[in-house]
């Protein structure tokens, strides 16, 4: 590896963290302006104009308040459960393309960390990890509510990833690779795969609610049930932890979402602007980074509108809905392939 | 450095199967044991087996695992309730550790190393490689693997069902 | 209209497009769409304050005369009156050259309200034979502490500079008006 490349891959894996950190951060504040805005309230507006420092008084608070660690937990695992929460929440960003690529002189960057050639792959491993910190953590607490918060988590991500897995085989055989950069070329200009998988993508999204623990999928720290959940106990920057995991999460769902599904970078009349090719992968990422607000923004629209589920009713979608449905959109993904390759009149 | 990458990762990995085995807590012991299964992930991100190690990571470390540590939460065990074992079962399980390590360690010894064909393939682990492996030359204990797994979901629905 | 929109229950059989959800989640996340837009009912308190009514039943003061004298005589029919026994006070009498003070022979030396007791009902502004006492719609302030709450005359009695007095003409107007 060159120099260069070297010191483009610091740059940008530095530039990926920090702007996760950072629309984590104003995610905090976007949410709490939304919910106020669907409920008729103004929402922060103290801190600064329009409450924009709002996130940064947050963020002192969280580290000023007391940290407790109850007397009778596991005080490792205590510690090791939001850790984990936040690791697995930063690492998936690491394969996402986040653009085209650049060119500086004479020289290809792609605007990507690594480009592993199962990253779908990864996302789902990275995903299913994630569980641990939320279900170490509540059983370190030695309280009930978080057991039974982190019970509930874990049952229902581990319910949810099976039709979440399910749905992105049917974008896998239509791209017929697992490289997420591939599938995101592989949908050039408008052709975005939610016009082929329409089903694929509500399952899909409907899965990543539930994987981020998102109304109406909030069971695992649904407050009138389980006091806070998982995180009953958790108290100063250990509970920020854990909050700010949840929204680094919703951020890389948006961003998965719209990589499979929406196209990623690309845009509609991408080529007849007549840009150079620089203007055009930043144009690109600007245009990722608008089509991931609209799926954050989506993700708190539906949390102030849906009450969240019951918890049978929680498995009953998950099992009996949701993986009967992805199944089928295999199935049909499968013949339309078979019909538009004319496999069928091949003979085995 | 893939060289000392072996190196760490095999520290670990022993190491973390260790203390599966010595740690009091059973909780821990299962932790232990995932952190095992990440470090074997490593080994296989090492020889190149990238769609093996995410597999293995998916499978094991995210679906089994959980699972086992469920049930462990569930239980409740901790170290106090762990019923004291009497000295003859403590010398009759070293006995047959032992023994085990015996025939392991003969084994290996008449076992010739196998070293690295030239001809090495680096993109063997590579899904597109595996898949034609799978569905060409492997295709009928596929299939019929693919058949058991079915028989099972139906076993397990059949199970969890209340009334048939 | 609001009591026009009860439904009778049906107890039917869901349709298809009833049973898949998605319609009257769509139909969810317009309504609170059409909020987003909605005027804000937020006050922003310190700056813009909600208009209280004109007999608004806040902090309580003991009023003074036009020559500054306290009006209270310590009669102690507030006292009585007052249904949460919030109010106590110590009588004393008058001395020499304390005319200027006080209005009558006879004044109360100690007064307290406990305000977290007061329920703020205004019945010893109607029991005061003397004008003395009236509620004001002034906020009582939070504090710390229980003592802090307990209000003497100190925080009670009117400043005696005439630019400082409370001005209560519009409440006075609107209990004539409401009592004619």
């Amino acid at each position: 590896m060159e120099v260069a490349d070297l010191i483009f891959k610091v740059i940008f894996v530095l530039a990926v963290f920090g702007i996760s950190l950072l629309v984590a951060m104003y995610s905090t504040y976007a949410e709490r302006k939304v919910a106020a805005f669907f409920q008729d309230r103004l929402g922060p507006n103290r801190a600064g104009p329009f409450g924009i420092l709002q996130p940064l008084a947050d963020g002192v608070k969280m580290f000023m308040k007391e940290e407790i660690i109850p007397t009778n937990s596991d005080k490792a695992l205590f510690i090791l459960g939001p850790s984990i929460a936040m690791l697995t929440a930063c690492m998936t960003g690491v394969v996402i393309p986040w653009g085209n690529s650049l060119i500086i002189n004479g020289k290809e960057f792609v605007m990507q960390i690594t480009d592993v050639n199962i990253g779908i792959l990864y996302i789902f491993g990275v995903v299913s990890i994630g569980v641990y910190g939320i279900m170490i953590g509540g059983w370190a607490s030695n309280n009930k509510f978080s057991l039974l918060g982190s019970l509930r988590a874990s049952s229902q991500m581990i319910s949810y990833e099976l039709a979440m897995g399910m749905s992105i085989i049917a974008i896998v055989m239509m791209s017929g690779t697992l490289s997420v950069r591939e599938i995101v070329l592989g949908q050039p200009g408008g052709h975005w795969n939610v016009l082929y998988q329409p089903l694929g993508f509500l399952l899909f999204f409907i899965c990543a609610l539930a994987e981020t623990n998102r109304t109406p999928f909030d069971l695992p720290e649904c407050e009138t049930e389980l006091v806070g959940g998982y995180h009953t106990e958790y108290s100063s920057m250990k509970l920020g932890f854990y909050l700010f995991a949840e929204y680094i999460n919703m951020f890389i769902s948006s961003a998965v979402i719209v990589c499979l599904y929406f196209g990623g970078y690309n845009f509609p009349f991408i080529e007849s602007l007549g840009l150079s090719h620089n203007v055009v992968s930043l144009l690109g990422t600007g245009i990722f980074f608008i089509k991931i607000f609209f799926f954050i923004f989506v993700f708190m629209w539906i949390r102030w509108t849906i009450p969240r589920f019951r918890y049978d009713q929680l498995m009953r979608v998950g099992w009996k809905v949701l993986l009967p449905l992805a199944v089928l959109n295999i199935v049909i993904t499968a013949i339309v392939l078979l019909w538009k390759n004319d496999l069928f009149s091949l003979n085995f | 450095m893939s060289n000392y990458l072996f190196y760490i990762l095999s520290f670990l990995s022993i190491f973390s199967a260790l203390m599966v085995v010595l740690s009091r807590k059973p909780v821990h012991s299962v932790l232990y044991l995932i952190f095992c299964f990440f470090t074997i992930a490593g080994h296989y991100i090492l020889l190149n087996a990238q769609f093996l190690a995410a597999v293995h990571i998916i499978v094991y470390a995210g679906a089994i695992m959980v699972l086992f540590l469920f049930v462990i939460m569930l239980l409740n065990l901790n170290a106090e309730t762990e019923p004291h074992k009497p000295l003859i079962i403590k010398g009759a399980s070293v006995v047959t550790g032992g023994m085990l390590l015996v025939v392991l360690i003969a084994t290996f010894k008449s076992a010739a190393m196998s070293v690295s064909s030239p001809e090495f393939n680096s993109d063997l682990g590579m899904v597109e490689s595996l898949g034609k492996v799978l569905y060409d030359q492997y295709m009928l204990p596929f299939e019929v693997s693919a058949l058991l797994f079915l028989s099972a979901m139906v076993g397990a629905t059949m199970i969890g069902k209340k009334e048939i | 209209m609001l009591t026009n929109r009860s439904k009778v229950v049906v107890d039917k059989q869901m349709s298809f497009v009833e049973k898949l959800y998605l319609p009257a989640i769509i139909g969810g996340l317009f309504i609170t769409f059409k909020h987003f837009f909605r005027k804000k009912t937020t006050i922003k308190y310190p700056e813009v304050k909600r208009e209280l009514s004109s007999v608004y039943r806040g902090q309580h003061v003991l009023k003074r005369d036009e020559q500054g004298r306290e009006n209270c005589t310590a009669c102690g029919l507030c006292a009585v009156a007052c249904p949460a026994e919030a109010i106590t006070m110590t009588a004393a009498e008058r001395k020499p050259g304390e005319e200027k003070l006080y209005r009558e022979e006879k004044y109360a030396s100690v007064y307290e309200i406990n305000m977290l007791r007061c329920i703020f009902c205004g019945l010893c502004e109607e029991a005061c034979p003397k004008e003395a006492i009236f509620l004001t719609d002034r906020i009582v302030a939070s504090d710390f502490e229980r003592g802090g709450f307990i209000y003497g005359k100190d925080k009670l009695v009117e400043p005696v500079d005439n630019d400082k007095r409370i001005d209560l003409s519009g409440r006075l107007q609107a209990h004539r008006k409401l009592n004619s």
